[in-house]
């Protein structure tokens, strides 16, 4: 690797990361200003013009305020735990495209912290280490409401994550129709989202020539249940009684001050990746038309990232319209949703969808 | 040199959290320490271009040592410490000896026999041809060994199926 290559790797990583911090910030201040424009409220005002501000001074606030530790809690995993729920929530987004790959010179530039072959696998992994931080944030408070929370959070967690793997192997299976053999990296599954339907239906072309060649069209169902599990993965309403402040409560109750913004970080970014997640499996990614050739080369270069973070950003609000609507659910609920219904119905979806595949491309069984 | 770097820093974590596991009072500890030494082995992986098995070591065992975790939680206790008191007499001297003599024995081989190194990541692998390793390993898994393969998933199944019966048979009887 020359010295230029480990310097657009660093600056990839980089870029990446501080786009992440970004979003972030603005997700928590659109979140209230939505939640409040659908409760017929205000929202945040003062701090800056419509109160964009407001996300930064309460991070400073909750940086200078004292983190109070308890006196039973297990210190070094007390300490532990917020970083667990950091790292991994980072993480996760490293392996997204957000958007086209540039060249500069002879140096190709992907807009990705890392194009991993396995990317979807590195997506799963990551969750799932996430689940640690929760159970060990409970674990360790030494207290009883906390421990009851992490624990709850756990087989919510594990319940969910089971529907979102099957409905990412649905997705994965019919992309691998759609180019040469199947693939697990998110940048090969971006780029098999090109064009139109009309495209690859000629006999439909009329009708389809304006529908973009998105999976979530072919895949509706895993669609669903993905954003189903997406809510649940990341603890949000209606399945938020992992934290659930007014009557349950969860297993951060004992952080405060700084611990306990870097979990709430840590929900907010995990919002926004698991989002581009999403946008990136069924809804295309950051592809969209880019008016290549009538419009100046450098809007052309930028309008990808534009179209991904408009996707990604459509499924944030879904996010934040559903916490608005819906009330939360109850813990039986919750389970009975996760295992009677999303895991046989994602299962089910699987099967239907290969035996579709699989006669399109060998034809009827009989005829082998 | 990068891979030496990543090498001796993930080794070290590895070990690190290998001895955790031991001498560690609180079992929650050891199996922090257990899931510390497999993430710092899926990174061995990673320098060794196995990205697969590195993710699949990590999303195996997480789930894994999460059930050792909860384990801990509900049969021994929150804040209660191992109950270290002897049932069978002197297994700390016998099992001590005998992995003893095993790492001697290794120590031996590696020191003085005529031992072959893997070759490491630094040495001529063709990127492309592995690939991180998807790829390689469905293909000989999906043709070759595929009867084994699904003779796995089978057992597999009938160990799940197993667990849920007995589950259901000491429910019954009580």
């Amino acid at each position: 690797m020359s010295w230029p290559e480990f310097w657009i790797v660093v600056l990839r990583v980089l870029a990446t990361f501080a786009l992440l911090l970004l979003v972030t910030l603005i997700n928590v201040w659109a979140e209230r200003k939505i939640l409040a424009d659908m409760q017929s409220r205000l929202g945040p005002m003062r701090a800056g013009p419509w109160g964009i501000l407001q996300t930064l001074a309460d991070g400073l606030k909750l940086f200078f305020k004292e983190a109070v530790t308890p006196r039973r809690v297990e210190i070094g995993m007390y300490l532990l735990a917020p970083f667990l729920a950091v790292v991994p929530a980072f993480l996760i987004f490293m392996v997204v495209p957000w958007g086209k790959p540039f060249t500069i010179g002879e140096y190709e530039v992907a807009l990705q912290g890392a194009d991993l072959n396995i990317g979807l696998l590195f997506i799963l992994a990551m969750s799932s280490l996430a689940v640690y931080s929760v159970v060990l944030a409970g674990w360790s408070s030494g207290s009883k409401y906390p421990l009851l929370g992490g624990v709850r959070a756990t087989a919510q967690a594990i319940s969910y994550e089971a529907a979102m793997g099957l409905a990412m192997v649905a997705v994965v299976m019919f992309s691998a129709t759609q180019g040469e053999g199947g693939t697990l990296s998110l940048s090969e599954l971006v780029e098999r989202q090109a064009g139109t339907w009309g495209d690859v239906i000629p006999a439909l072309e009329p009708a389809l020539q304006f529908v973009p060649r998105w999976n979530v069209f072919p895949q509706i169902v895993a669609f669903i249940i993905f954003f189903i599990a997406i809510v649940a993965e990341t603890n949000r309403a209606p399945f938020d009684l992992v934290e659930a402040e007014q009557e349950i409560v969860g297993f951060h109750t004992e952080y405060s001050g700084m611990r306990f913004a870097m979990f709430f970080l840590a929900e907010y970014v995990n919002i926004f990746s698991m989002s581009a997640i999403a946008a990136t499996l069924f809804l295309g990614g950051w592809n969209g038309p880019t008016f290549e050739g009538s419009v100046p080369a450098i809007v052309s270069g930028i309008l990808p990232t534009i179209w991904f973070l408009a996707k990604t950003y459509f499924l944030v609000f879904l996010f934040i319209w559903v916490r608005a609507s819906l009330p939360r659910l109850r813990y039986d609920q919750l389970m009975q949703l996760g295992w009677k219904r999303l895991i046989p119905g994602a299962l089910a979806w699987l099967v239907l969808s290969t035996a579709v595949i699989s006669f399109r491309q060998f034809g009827p069984p009989w005829s082998m | 040199m990068v891979e030496t770097i990543l090498f001796v820093l993930a080794a070290l974590a590895a070990l690190a959290g290998a001895v955790t596991v031991v001498l560690a009072r609180n079992p929650i500890y050891s199996a922090v320490g257990l899931l510390g030494t497999l993430f710092s082995v899926a990174i061995l992986y990673v320098v060794q271009l196995a990205h697969l098995v590195a993710a699949v070591q990590v999303i195996v065992y997480a789930g894994a040592v999460m059930t050792l975790f909860l384990f801990v939680i509900m049969l021994i206790g929150v804040d209660k410490e191992e109950n270290r008191e002897e049932t069978l007499p002197r297994q700390r001297f016998w099992v001590g000896s005998v992995a003893g003599v095993i790492v001697l024995f290794a120590a031996g081989v590696a020191l003085f026999g005529d031992f072959a190194w893997v070759p490491a990541a630094g040495d001529p692998v063709d990127q492309e041809m592995t690939n991180g390793t998807v790829q390689a390993i469905a293909e000989p898994l999906f043709t070759d060994w595929v009867l084994a393969f699904e003779a796995t998933a089978l057992l597999l199944t009938i160990a799940a199926a197993g667990a849920i019966v007995l589950a259901q048979f000491r429910r019954k009887r009580v």
